[in-house]
């Protein structure tokens, strides 16, 4: 090839210097260059703007789906608090109010507004368009101000799921009754909305309550502040054995087959399957430690498990990016090993410890496998006042819901996604602000 | 570390180079052990800070450093030149046991500091570290307030009992460091926001606030500009009244300005070591004139 370079040189340009056909070589060559590179830019703006597309799906079919849970259909009824309709005798003590027929007063109140309805499967019809969280919401009432006994008041009751759907829009109107709602409930819907006694108000049963059978009556707050309790356990757990972890292994561990070997298995361990975890946990902590079953504290304990590798892996990775340089310094001023690491490189690897720490906190958050061999998937009511109480978290009541055939359940998994993107969002945030606050200090 | 590697590459490869006689000797593990070259001068002084006597040092099994005997005197400075990957800095760094904290790394051979053998494993090295300071080529001022920098050492000493000694012990270091007029209006920024010669002048402030009596400098100036340079090497002068200082450099003109007494390193071997003056105006072996006179090196 040189041959001919030099042959053509000097056949078509007789005392050129070859550095000029150097020149024209790169600038006839320029022109695919330039398209290499616009093509590669191509490539990487089309797999974000393909990503963003991605995320904008999941973000738009989430709160499409999900924005109405935050809404929730009410009846208004005249409540008859009469001491006949609640079935009391003399007595009057908290025993006596609490055992009360509050049913009575919902169903006698709909008799009052539809007194045309006398057979006894009509009755039942109307019944149902109340939620029976109703007669719960009445006692509370009744428990709080016992003085209403005697008076009529007019309340708002959340409706029926069913109720709540169609005024939603999620179900149709049937002529038969083949749908959830029969013709005559249409009927008597319409008469209500008519006289202005149906409406939809903010939900705050989603964020106060449990979880329930019923969509109208079940909350996302039972399972967020098991998540919160659990990820406690899980931060208060791993971050300072995962921190010494580290630290031991990358600044004072002699460096032999032992450490080697221990490396090699932490490596592994971050890739083991969560739900093996969850069997470890099963086996050790309930089965053998005899800790109780779906609580936040096992469920920290399993979760702590899956997450330290991960920030054992963040932590040493975060060490080994603190120059040599600092550590000699200290050194060379006559700090101890443990003074070097602890006035110099620990400050200086903690921002990066603090994102793997994050991140590993992410994933354990939103993660139900491992969860689901401990009990954490149990049908929980109550609000767990504690890491000893039975609890369930966010994916977890995600995938419950989803799993439940009520309509009403299809909106409230999606906004139980919102909420544990929320959840998600402020720990990020979190991380982002203790690192610019880690970094500020130099 | 780096220039620990270098100096063992460049020891093979003057290795093949030269004719050497192989020996093998009993008391030490290595394969190949080389012959010594006998040192030529007088490497001993009256009353010395330290006293190195046959000293060796080897990475893994790769011999850095050969027999060297060397004092270092009370008060003065001592320049250490030699090609790169002579030793220079290794030697340096056992005065101090930086060495510990290179893996596979094993000095042999007796270093005394009074009646101390700092070699002696069961020395502690934080007290010899406290009283053998140890300045960096790059300069390495934590990444903390110029005051923090300052007060590490005294704080880990704990070299004061009230806060307005630890003030004084700060501003005098900075002082003698001749930074004090640059930096007293910003003792609370960060230390790596000065100018690399005021960095460096840092870390020399750092080291002598701990009252060491040795001081190491391992090519101090070779990031610096020339009149940053000029004023380490003013301070370094000002400063043998009270310290002893060992200085590595490539700067042979640093060499001679600054000190009072040469050692020349080759090849892990001490050749020649004397009063700077008669280094440089009548060095007695070939190798050493060769180095200075630029034939290599």
């Amino acid at each position: 090839m040189n041959n001919t370079n030099s042959s053509s040189i000097a056949g078509n340009a007789p005392g050129k210097p070859p550095r000029s056909r150097t020149i024209e070589r790169v600038r006839s060559g320029l022109k695919k260059r330039h398209q290499a590179e616009r093509r590669f830019r191509l490539y990487g703006r089309v797999a974000i703007w393909l990503g963003l597309a991605f995320l904008a799906l999941l973000f738009v079919s989430i709160v499409a789906k999900g924005y109405t849970a935050f809404e929730q259909t009410y009846i208004r009824l005249e409540i008859d608090f009469s001491a006949d309709n609640l079935g009391l005798g003399i007595q009057r003590d908290r025993a006596a109010l609490s055992r009360a027929d509050y049913g009575g007063l919902v169903k006698a109140s709909l008799r009052s507004l539809f007194p045309e309805v006398t057979s006894r499967r009509d009755k039942r019809a109307l019944y149902a368009l109340v939620s029976p969280g109703a007669d719960f919401i009445l006692r509370n009432q009744v428990l709080e101000e016992p003085n209403l006994i005697g008076i009529t008041k007019s309340l708002w009751l959340p409706a029926n799921d069913d109720v709540d759907m169609f005024i939603k829009g999620h179900t149709e109107r049937t002529s038969e009754d083949s749908g959830r709602l029969k013709a005559i409930q249409h009927r008597w819907i319409d008469r209500l909305i008519a006289e202005g006694r149906i409406e939809k108000r903010f939900n705050s049963t989603f964020f106060t309550a449990g979880d329930s059978r019923d969509p109208e009556l079940a909350g996302i707050r039972g399972a967020a502040v098991g998540s919160f309790y659990t990820l406690l356990v899980t931060v208060a757990l791993s971050f300072p054995i995962g921190v010494a972890a580290a630290v031991y292994l990358e600044e004072f561990a002699p460096r032999n087959r032992l450490t080697d070997l221990i490396e090699v298995n932490i490596n592994n361990l971050a890739a083991v399957p969560s739900i093996v975890f969850g069997l470890l946990g099963l086996a050790v902590f309930l089965n053998f430690f005899g800790l109780p079953r779906s609580a936040p504290l096992v469920g920290g304990l399993v979760l702590s498990l899956m997450t330290l590798p991960t920030i054992i892996i963040a932590g040493r990775a975060a060490l080994t990016s603190v120059p040599p340089s600092i550590r000699e310094a200290a050194l060379g001023l006559g700090a101890s090993r443990v003074q070097t690491v602890l006035y110099h490189v620990l400050p200086l690897a903690m921002p990066g410890m603090l994102t793997g720490t994050i991140l590993g906190m992410a994933r354990a958050l939103g993660e139900t496998a491992p969860l689901l061999m401990i009990g954490m998937v149990a049908f929980i009511v109550d609000v767990p006042s504690g890491i000893f109480d039975p609890s369930t978290v966010l994916p977890v009541q995600i995938y419950l819901w989803a799993d439940s055939p009520e309509r009403g359940f299809v909106e409230k998994t999606s906004a139980a996604i919102m909420v544990l993107l929320l959840f998600l969002i402020a720990m990020n945030s979190l991380a982002v602000f203790l690192r610019k606050r880690f970094e500020r200090r130099w | 570390m780096n220039e620990t590697k270098e100096a063992v590459g460049q020891a093979d490869q003057f290795e093949q180079a030269e004719v050497i006689q192989v020996v093998a000797t009993p008391q030490s593990t290595a394969r190949v052990h080389r012959e010594h070259r006998t040192t030529i001068g007088e490497c001993r002084v009256d009353n010395p800070r330290m006293r190195c006597t046959d000293v060796n040092v080897f990475y893994d099994d790769k011999q850095a450093i050969n027999n060297v005997s060397l004092d270092i005197g009370e008060n003065e400075i001592i320049a250490m030149i030699g090609p790169s990957g002579c030793g220079k800095s290794t030697f340096l760094r056992c005065l101090n046991r930086m060495n510990d904290t290179i893996d596979g790394c094993r000095v042999i051979g007796e270093i005394l500091m009074g009646e101390e053998n700092i070699n002696d494993p069961r020395i502690d090295v934080v007290p010899l570290r406290a009283s053998v300071g140890m300045v960096f080529q790059k300069p390495n001022p934590f990444p903390k307030s110029i005051w923090e920098n300052v007060a590490f050492g005294p704080k880990i000493h704990g070299l004061y009992d009230h806060k307005s000694e630890l003030e004084e012990i700060i501003v005098t270091s900075l002082q003698r460091a001749g930074l004090w007029d640059e930096v007293k209006d910003r003792l609370d920024q960060p230390g790596t926001g000065l100018s690399g010669g005021q960095q460096q002048r840092l870390c020399i402030a750092r080291t002598i606030a701990v009252e060491p009596e040795v001081i190491l400098m391992d090519e101090p100036c070779s990031a610096l500009d020339p009149i940053s340079t000029a004023k380490v090497e003013e301070l370094m002068m000002e400063l043998e009244e009270q310290f002893s200082i060992c200085i590595v450099t490539h700067s042979m003109q640093q060499a001679a300005r600054v000190s009072r007494r040469t050692a020349y390193f080759h090849l892990g071997d001490l050749i020649e070591v004397g009063e700077t003056e008669q280094i440089f105006r009548n060095p007695q072996h070939q190798l050493t004139e060769d180095y200075i006179t630029g034939r290599f090196g």
